[in-house]
């Protein structure tokens, strides 16, 4: 956190009120996320449901508490290369159902 | 700026590196955690595939809510939650100058880790009594492994942060910037052992 290391504590304290706010934002998803588990919505739609919730939650924990929004582009970069290796690990087992499905 | 061992070990850590423009520390976390997301992500991708490929999940029928205690997962959610609030004011406090309320925060973040290890191990030992083991199905056998993998992270976290709260303050007396970014980095890893939770409770318990 670059911009706020030449504060004075003082100035530091005032900016501690988003963590709080992302705090409760984070237990109010969770209760949402089980309370929607309960309505048993069918399953496509449950589970996009409770996808995006847990992407936004975890959007909210890397932006905020590890201060992902105001981080230094060589950071971006690493983690832009990370995301592209997952999907792709997520994607290449669809090619074995592929290839099992031809023989 | 004192010298101290450390400093010997490994540069930039508190001058920002020429390249990357951050210290080299909190580079270091953040490609080790690149790592994690892939071994985390890896595992992911094989849960998606076993699961997309099982004419039934969980196999033994039924939804994995009523196999799996929502309760105590919800409970374990906001416990990994509030830790990384402490952890963020543990960070904060000695940005702040304040040691004393550092020690308060870090304590209370490790006492957390603690209760979601003790609610952790009521659930395992409750499934093992009912003869529920990782050799049962593929269900049981990703819950245990994602689960136990999440739990061993945790682990990891809470010998870090001890340290930190105990023999690693000796930096503070030192170098108070670097006793900071340590804490920061201690920080960084915590918040993705949390987010990594974020994701698991409902893939594994609600879905």
């Amino acid at each position: 956190m670059a911009e706020t290391a030449e504060h004075s504590p003082e100035e530091f304290k005032k900016h501690l009120g988003k963590y709080y706010v992302v705090f409760v934002a984070l237990l109010c998803l969770t209760a949402i996320t089980v309370g929607v588990s309960y309505l048993h919505l069918n399953r496509p739609l449950a589970i996009t449901v409770a996808l995006i919730i847990a992407t936004v939650k975890a959007g909210m924990v890397a932006g905020v508490f590890m201060h992902l929004i105001s981080e230094k582009k060589v950071i971006y970069a690493v983690l832009i290369l990370t995301a592209a290796f997952f999907l792709l690990v997520l994607l290449l087992p669809s090619f074995t159902i592929f290839e099992s499905v031809a023989v | 700026m004192a010298a101290h061992p450390a400093d010997a070990l490994i540069p930039h850590t508190v001058e920002p590196h020429p390249v990357t423009g951050i210290p080299n520390g909190k580079f270091g976390i953040w490609l080790f955690l690149a790592s994690e997301v892939m071994l985390f992500g890896a595992l992911f991708s094989s849960y998606v595939l076993i699961r997309t490929q099982a004419p039934h999940w969980p196999p033994e029928g039924g939804l994995s809510s009523e196999i799996l205690n929502v309760p105590l997962a919800t409970v374990n959610t906001a416990v990994l939650i509030t830790s990384s609030i402490t952890m963020v004011l543990a960070w904060a406090s000695c940005k702040m100058g304040r040691i004393d309320r550092f020690r308060l925060w870090m304590g209370g973040t490790v006492a957390l880790a603690f209760v979601f290890l003790v609610i952790k191990y009521f659930e395992y030992t409750h499934k093992f009594h009912d003869g529920h083991f990782p050799s049962t199905n593929n269900f049981y056998a990703i819950y245990f492994t994602l689960t136990g993998l999440h739990g061993l992270h945790v682990i990891g976290g809470i010998i870090v942060n001890t340290f930190l709260l105990t023999k690693g303050t000796w930096l503070w007396k030192v170098d108070r910037e670097h006793f900071t970014n340590r804490v920061e980095n201690a920080g960084l890893y915590w918040h993705f052992v949390d987010l990594v939770w974020i994701f698991l409770f409902p893939s594994l318990y609600l879905l």
